[in-house]
C-alpha cells in the first residue's frame, strides 16, 4: 500500500510516495536520491544509516517512513552551513577519522547527536557517578560512539576528531 | 584514442610530497556523504530508473532444484520478473562454479543463488523473493569441518605456492631436540564484512557499440571484474565497462567478482536496456561473498636449551567448497619466519558442501602466524626465555626457504623498539602474577610478516595539461586505503610538480589496466607504474611538454626475479586485562612497530596499520562465523551475532614504523602496508592473556568464557 | 496478495480497538525490533497500529498507599528514561540497564514498552529458513542441538532454549516494577516479573499479554532498596552486544549482614530470572565471595547446560558475587 508523506531533508521539503513497508533509509536513498545516508546492515546493527531525525540521532533503517510523516531529517550532507563543513566533519578530516568513508556520514551524524546528548547531561554505560556531571573522557566518547561500527578500524582518528569537536 | 604502451624501467624518485602527510584528496566527499558508492549511482548517465534485484537463496546444502514457482511472486505488485536456472540468460563459460549463476539445477551449498527477483522497488523485490517457492531434491551433505577430515592435498595454495615443503630432517631433529613444543591451534571462519555490502549496478546494451555491459561494482579491481565477467558472457573485456569510484571497504572479499556481480549482469541482460540495481544484504554476504576458512595448525617446534630452533613443523588443515577450490596458504609464512635447519609444512583441505571461501586480509599469514607465534610463546616459556629474546635468537641470515638474502629484514629492530616503547623490561617473567583491582594484567608479544608483492598487468597514462599540470590515469581502485592520495603524491614527485598540479583519475576500465587492490600490492604496483609512466613521459616530452602530449607506460622492472626476497616485518605488543570475576577481556594497549619500506603518506599509512591492528584485535576477541553443519550455513549471519570490534573495544592502539627505503623493490622505496597490521596481532593478545591469567588459549576468539572454570 | 496497512492511533483506546478488530494487526512503537522483523519475515502483520505518538511519554512521580512510585509512560524513549534525574538517583539499576542496552541511536528510538516486548535474538528465531518453535510452533527447536552460546540455562524446555534479550526488563524485575496494560476489557496491572513467561510447550508466547493488550505505563516503587541497586552486564563486546549474562541487584545491609537483597539474572532464561533461592540464602549472612557463590549455587541447582552454555554458571556466580560485593562496598562508602 502506498502513502504520500512529507519529509524535510537537509532543509529541503519533499513530498514523497512510499510503500508502507519503506524505511526512511530506503525513502531517502531510492525515492529521493539522497545517498548521503548509507546502508550497511539494514537491521540496526552498524550505525551507517544514522541521521538526526527531529534533532535526535536515529537509525533510518529501523524506521518506517510512513510513521515519520512531517519529520525533519538532517544527514551528513546537511550538517554544514552552505558549502562549509560542520566542525565535526572538519575534525574527521583533520584526524583522518575514516578510510573507506562508508560509515563516515553516520559517524559524523552520530557524533553531532551524541555531543548534544552529552550537553544535556545524559549519562552513559561507562559513567561512574550517575548523578555527577558529564565529562567526555576518551572512554565516554568511545562508549557513546559504539553504535557506529567502522570496519576500516579508524576508531583512533574518530576518537581524536570527536574529542576535538567536544572541546571546541 | 589509443596510445601504444611503452615499457619503462622506473628509477628511484626523489621524495618531495612522498613522505608527507597530505590530507586525503577525497576527504570532503566522504565526510559529507557526497561520495557515491556502488548502487548509489542510479540516476546517473544511463543508469536511471533501475529495477531492483533480490537474490533467492537455496535452503538445502546439496541437491538439485526441482522446480521454481514464481507465481506468487509475480502476482505481487511491483514484481516484474523472476529468473531461475531455466529462464536466466545462458553464460558462455560455466567453468567457475561460483560464477555459473542460475545455469543449472545443482545446489552446491546452502545459500547459493537459486532464483532472482526483479521489481520496481526494494520493498517489492524483497517481498517477491520471500514469495518465490523453490522445491528441492535434497541430498546428504557434509558441512562439518574437522582437521581429521581434511585429507585432500591441493596442487598448490593461494596464490601459487607449493602445497608442502620439507627441508632437512624434521623427525630426526625433533627426536634429538632438548625442548619440544607441540600444539594444535585453530582459527574460526571469519567474514570480511566491509561496511558497504557488495553491490552492483548493471545495464546491458544490445546491438552495436563497444560497450555492451556497463557495471558500477563495489570491487577492489575494476579491470579484474571486466576480465572475469566478459568471457562469461562471450564478450571481450573492452565491451565491459566497470567503474568503482568509491568502495566501502573490501579486505579481500571484493578482490574478485562473486556470484552477485554475475547475477546483476544476467538480470540486466534479461531486462535490457533497463538498469538493474543489486545490493547484497548483510545476511547474504555470509554465504555469497567469500570468507576466511577456519584453520587448524598442528605445530611441532624443536629447540636446543638456548632456545635455538632446530625443527619447525606446521601442518595446516582447512576447508574449501566442493564447487570451487580455494586453498589458503596458512603455513607458507612458516617457511621463512625463523632460522631452523629442519622445516616441514603442509596444507590439507576438507572439501565440503559449503559456501566458497576466498581472500580475507592477509590470507595465510593471519591464521598461520597466529599459530606460529603462540607456539613460540610456549617455546619461550619451555626454554625459560623472554619471548622477545627467543625471537632474536632465531633470526635467520637469509631467507631460510630460498637461501636468498632479504632486501631488508629488520624484525629485531621492530622487536627492540617495541619492547622499549612498551616498557617490556619491567615485565614479570611469571604468568598470573599481576593483579590491578579486579583485573589480571599481562603483556604479550608476537612477530608479524607479510611478503612484498608487485603485480603484473599495470599501465598508466600521463597527459600534459595547460599550465604545467598533468592528467594521470590508472584503472586502479581506492577502497579506503588512500590510493587516490598517495598516487597523487607519487605522480607529483615523479613529474616534479606539486600534488595540486596532478589531476588523478582511477577506478574506471576506460583507463589503463591496473591490478587488484589487494595483497598489500596496490601502492607498489600502481605507484611503480605511475613512476614509469612519468619517467617515460619526461624522456619523450621533457619537462615543458606541449599540452596534449601523452604517454602510456608500464614498468618492466621485476624485483621479484632478482637476487633478493622482499618481506615486511613487524612486532606487535599487547597489554591484556582479564576480569577475575567475570572473565571479561580488554586490551588497553596495542602497539605495532613495522618495517614496511618507505611510508608514502604517514597519515594514510598510519590509518592502514591501525586498521590492520584493529581488525587483528577484532579477530582476537570477537570474530567467529558459526556454521551449523546440520543446515550447512553460517547462522551468525549479521552484525549483531558476528561481532566486529566496536569503538569501545579499541583503546590505546598505536603504530610506528622504522625509517627506511626499499629502493630495490619500488622506485618510491615502499613495500606495502595493507595486510601486515592484522598479522601477529591476535597472537600478541592471546600471549598477553596467558601472561595475565596463566590460561593458554590456542583457538580464536579469546572470549570471557575461556577464563572461567567451567563446571557441570 | 498481502497488503500492509498503516494507521496512526489517536488514543490508546482506539489503538486497542484497532488491534482487537483485526487478527493481523500489530502495535508499532519505536519500531527497532518490529521493523527488523518485517524485513526478516519473522513478523508478517497485515496492519500496523502506530502507538508511538500517543501521549504516553511522561515520567512522573505518584504517591500511593504503599509509597511513592515513578510512573513511566510506555512511549518514553530509553535514552530519556536512562537520563531522567529520578531514575539516576532513585532507580540506578534501571538507568544502568538501559545504558547497557543496544546503542545510543537505538536508545533514542526504542520505547519503554517496546523494550519490554522485544523478542529473542536467537539466531534461529531470526532465520526463517530454519525450524523454530517460537516462530513456527511445532517446527522444532534448532538451537537445542545447534549454536548454543546464548542459550538459556534456567527454565528452558525441550521446545525452546531462547533467552529474553532485554536488559531493562531484568532491572525492572529487580525493582518490583508493575506494568499497566490496557485491553478490550479495560486496564489491568501486573508485575513485570509476571509479564514474561517460560517457554514450556508454547514458546511462541513471550509474555502473558493478549495480542490486543497495550502496555501504557510501567510503575516503579521508589524505595530505599531500589536506590541501592545496580546492573552489571557481561557481553562479548565492550558495547553494543546482547548479554552473555547480566545481574540486576539491590542490596540493603544491616551492619555486616544482608538485610534485604534482590538478584535478577539476564541472559539466563526465557524471562528475567529472579534468583529467589539465592536471595533467601543470603539474608542474614555476611557478604563475601564464598557466601554469594554458595547462594548462587542453590539457585543454579536446577540449571541445565550444554557444551556451549556451561560457562554461564561460573559467569553468573562470579558476576553476581562481584556485583553484590561491589554494591556492599559502595553502600559502606
Amino acid at each position: 500500500m502506498d502513502a504520500t508523506i512529507r519529509l524535510t531533508v537537509d532543509g529541503t521539503a519533499h513530498e514523497v510516495t512510499v510503500d508502507t513497508r519503506t524505511t526512511v533509509l530506503d525513502a531517502l536513498r531510492e525515492r529521493l536520491g539522497v545517498t548521503t545516508v548509507k546502508k550497511g546492515c539494514d537491521h540496526g546493527q552498524c550505525g551507517s544509516c544514522t541521521v538526526l531525525l527531529d534533532g535526535r540521532r536515529h537509525l533510518t533503517c529501523l524506521t518506517l517512513a510512513v510513521a515519520q510523516d512531517g519529520a525533519e531529517v538532517v544527514t551528513a550532507g546537511g550538517l554544514g552551513e552552505g558549502e562549509g563543513l560542520h566542525p565535526v566533519q572538519q575534525a574527521f578530516l583533520d584526524h583522518d577519522g575514516y578510510q573507506c568513508g562508508y560509515c563516515t556520514p553516520g559517524q559524523v551524524c552520530s557524533a553531532v547527536g551524541m555531543l548534544d546528548e552529552a550537553k544535556q547531561g545524559h549519562p552513559s554505560h561507562v559513567t561512574e557517578d550517575l548523578e555527577g556531571d558529564t565529562d567526555l573522557t576518551d572512554d565516554e566518547i568511545r562508549e557513546r560512539m559504539s553504535g557506529n561500527l567502522c570496519r576500516c578500524g579508524a576508531y583512533a582518528g574518530i576518537l581524536a576528531a570527536v574529542r576535538e569537536a567536544a572541546q571546541a | 584514442m589509443s596510445t601504444e604502451t611503452v615499457e619503462q624501467t622506473p628509477t628511484p624518485i626523489t621524495p618531495r610530497s612522498v613522505g608527507t602527510a597530505l590530507g586525503r584528496v577525497d576527504g570532503p566527499e566522504k565526510v559529507t556523504g557526497a561520495a557515491r558508492y556502488g548502487v548509489e549511482h542510479h540516476g546517473e548517465d544511463g543508469l536511471a530508473d533501475p529495477l531492483y534485484a533480490w537474490l533467492v537463496q537455496s535452503t538445502v546444502a546439496k541437491g538439485a532444484v526441482d522446480a521454481v514457482d514464481p507465481a506468487a511472486a509475480l502476482a505481487h505488485p511491483g514484481v516484474v520478473a523472476v529468473l531461475d536456472h531455466t529462464s536466466a540468460p545462458r553464460l558462455e563459460d560455466t567453468d567457475d562454479g561460483e560464477l555459473a549463476v542460475l545455469q543449472d539445477a545443482r545446489v552446491h551449498f546452502r545459500g547459493q543463488v537459486v532464483a532472482l527477483v526483479l521489481a520496481e522497488s526494494v520493498e517489492a523485490a524483497r517481498e517477491g523473493a520471500a514469495l518465490v517457492e523453490v522445491g528441492y531434491a535434497a541430498e546428504d551433505h557434509d558441512a562439518r569441518f574437522s582437521a581429521d577430515g581434511a585429507t585432500y592435498r591441493p596442487d598448490s595454495v593461494n596464490p601459487a605456492f607449493d602445497t608442502d615443503s620439507d627441508q632437512g630432517d624434521v623427525d630426526a631433529a625433533l627426536e634429538a631436540a632438548a625442548v619440544v613444543v607441540e600444539g594444535e591451534y585453530s582459527t574460526p571462519h571469519e567474514h570480511n564484512n566491509p561496511m558497504e555490502p557488495h553491490a552492483t549496478l548493471a545495464r546491458w546494451s544490445d546491438g552495436d557499440g563497444d560497450e555492451v555491459l556497463r557495471l558500477v561494482d563495489s570491487t577492489q579491481a575494476v579491470h579484474g571484474v571486466a576480465s572475469t565477467v566478459a568471457p562469461l558472457f562471450g564478450l571481450e573485456p573492452g565491451q565491459v565497462r566497470v567503474t568503482a569510484p568509491y568502495v566501502g571497504g573490501g579486505f579481500g572479499s571484493k578482490g574478485m567478482p562473486h556470484a552477485s556481480t554475475v547475477a546483476a549482469a544476467l538480470a540486466a541482460r534479461a531486462v535490457a536496456p533497463r538498469p538493474v540495481s543489486l545490493a547484497v544484504t548483510r545476511q547474504q554476504m555470509f554465504a555469497l561473498t567469500g570468507y576466511r576458512t577456519a584453520t587448524v595448525s598442528r605445530f611441532r617446534l624443536g629447540a636446543d636449551t638456548d632456545g635455538r630452533l632446530t625443527a619447525v613443523e606446521h601442518r595446516a588443515y582447512e576447508q574449501t567448497s566442493a564447487v570451487k577450490e580455494f586453498a589458503e596458504q596458512t603455513a607458507v609464512a612458516t617457511r621463512m619466519m625463523y632460522a631452523a635447519p629442519n622445516r616441514r609444512t603442509s596444507h590439507r583441505l576438507a572439501v565440503l558442501d559449503v559456501a566458497v571461501p576466498s581472500w580475507m586480509r592477509a590470507p595465510g599469514e593471519m591464521p598461520g602466524i597466529f599459530a606460529h607465534e603462540v607456539a613460540m610463546d610456549e617455546l619461550a616459556e619451555a626454554c625459560g626465555l623472554d619471548p622477545v629474546e627467543l625471537r632474536l635468537r632465531n633470526e635467520p641470515d637469509v631467507d631460510p626457504e630460498s637461501g636468498k638474502p632479504f632486501s631488508i629484514r629488520r624484525l629485531p629492530e621492530c622487536l627492540e623498539r617495541g619492547a622499549e616503547r612498551f616498557g617490556w623490561a619491567e615485565r614479570s617473567a611469571q604468568p598470573r602474577s599481576t593483579v590491578d583491582g579486579d583485573w589480571w594484567v599481562g603483556t604479550g608479544v608476537a612477530a608479524a610478516t607479510y611478503p612484498g608483492y608487485r603485480m603484473p598487468g599495470n599501465a598508466a597514462r600521463v597527459t600534459a595539461l595547460e599550465g604545467g599540470r598533468y592528467d594521470v590515469a590508472i584503472g586502479c581502485v581506492d577502497i579506503g586505503t588512500g590510493a587516490r592520495t598517495v598516487l597523487t603524491q607519487i605522480a607529483a614527485d615523479a613529474l616534479a610538480v606539486e600534488p595540486a598540479d596532478v589531476d588523478l583519475h582511477i577506478a574506471d576500465t576506460s583507463l589503463p589496466s591496473a591490478s587488484v587492490a589487494g595483497g598489500s600490492s596496490g601502492t607498489s604496483s600502481w605507484g611503480a607504474t605511475v613512476v614509469a609512466a612519468a619517467q617515460a613521459f619526461a624522456a619523450a616530452h621533457g619537462d615543458a611538454p606541449e599540452p596534449g602530449a601523452e604517454v602510456v607506460a608500464s614498468a618492466d622492472d621485476d624485483p621479484l626475479s632478482g637476487e633478493h626476497v622482499f618481506h615486511s616485518f613487524g612486532a606487535v605488543f599487547a597489554q591484556v586485562r582479564v576480569h577475575r570475576w567475570t572473565g571479561e577481556i580488554r586490551v588497553p594497549r596495542l602497539l605495532g612497530v613495522y618495517s614496511v619500506g618507505r611510508v608514502v603518506n604517514p597519515t594514510t599509512a598510519r590509518s592502514q596499520l591501525l586498521g590492520g591492528l584493529v581488525m587483528g584485535l577484532s579477530a582476537a576477541l570477537h570474530e567467529e562465523s558459526v556454521r551449523d553443519p546440520r543446515f550447512g550455513h553460517v547462522v551468525t549471519q549479521d552484525l549483531a551475532s558476528y561481532h566486529v570490534a566496536s569503538h569501545a573495544d579499541v583503546l590505546d592502539v598505536d603504530a610506528e614504523w622504522l625509517e627506511e627505503s626499499d629502493d630495490e623493490f619500488t622506485p618510491m622505496g615502499s613495500r606495502g602496508i595493507g595486510e601486515i597490521g592484522i598479522v601477529g596481532t591476535a597472537a600478541a593478545v592471546a600471549n598477553a592473556a596467558y601472561h595475565a591469567t596463566g590460561v593458554r588459549v590456542r583457538s580464536l576468539p579469546v572470549t570471557a568464557d575461556r577464563f572461567l572454570e567451567v563446571d557441570r | 496478495m498481502r497488503e500492509l496497512t498503516y494507521v496512526r492511533a489517536s488514543s490508546a483506546q482506539e489503538a486497542v480497538e484497532a488491534v482487537t478488530a483485526d487478527a493481523d494487526a500489530m502495535f508499532l512503537g519505536g519500531g527497532t525490533n518490529l521493523v527488523d522483523h518485517l524485513k526478516l519475515g519473522v513478523a508478517r502483520p497485515g496492519r500496523l497500529v502506530d502507538v508511538s505518538r500517543l501521549p504516553l511519554d511522561e515520567v512522573e512521580t505518584r504517591e500511593t498507599p504503599d509509597g511513592p512510585v515513578l510512573r513511566v509512560g510506555a512511549a518514553v524513549r530509553n535514552a530519556d528514561l536512562a537520563a531522567h534525574p529520578l531514575v539516576r538517583s532513585g532507580l540506578p539499576a534501571l538507568s544502568r540497564a538501559l545504558l547497557a542496552g543496544a546503542s545510543g541511536q537505538i536508545r533514542q528510538q526504542a520505547s519503554t514498552a517496546g523494550n519490554l516486548l522485544q523478542r529473542t535474538r536467537c539466531v534461529y528465531f531470526q532465520d526463517v529458513t530454519t525450524p523454530c518453535n517460537k516462530r513456527e510452533p511445532g517446527s522444532g527447536c534448532s538451537a537445542l542441538e545447534g549454536y548454543d552460546r546464548y542459550n538459556a540455562v534456567l527454565g528452558a524446555s525441550e521446545h525452546c532454549v531462547a533467552v529474553h534479550p532485554s536488559d531493562m526488563a531484568v532491572a525492572m524485575v529487580a525493582l518490583d516494577a508493575v506494568v499497566v496494560v490496557l485491553g478490550p476489557e479495560g486496564e489491568r496491572r501486573l508485575p513485570v516479573a509476571d509479564l514474561h513467561r517460560l517457554p514450556g510447550d508454547a514458546p511462541q508466547r513471550d509474555t502473558t499479554l493478549a495480542r490486543d493488550e497495550l502496555v501504557t505505563a510501567v510503575e516503579l516503587p521508589l524505595t530505599d532498596l531500589a536506590a541501592r541497586s545496580t546492573y552489571r552486564k557481561v557481553r562479548d563486546r565492550a558495547s553494543y552486544a546482547f548479554a552473555l549474562v547480566s545481574v540486576a541487584a539491590a542490596l540493603r545491609m544491616d551492619g555486616d549482614t544482608v538485610a534485604d537483597v534482590r538478584i535478577v539474572w539476564g541472559g539466563a532464561a526465557h524471562k528475567p530470572w529472579r534468583a529467589e533461592l539465592a536471595e533467601r540464602a543470603l539474608v542474614g549472612q555476611a557478604l563475601d565471595e564464598d557466601t554469594v557463590a554458595a547462594a548462587v549455587d542453590t539457585e543454579l541447582a536446577t540449571a541445565r547446560t550444554s557444551e556451549g552454555t556451561a560457562y554461564k554458571l561460573p559467569m553468573l556466580r562470579g558476576t553476581t558475587a562481584h556485583t553484590l560485593t561491589t554494591l556492599a562496598t559502595t553502600e559502606d562508602a
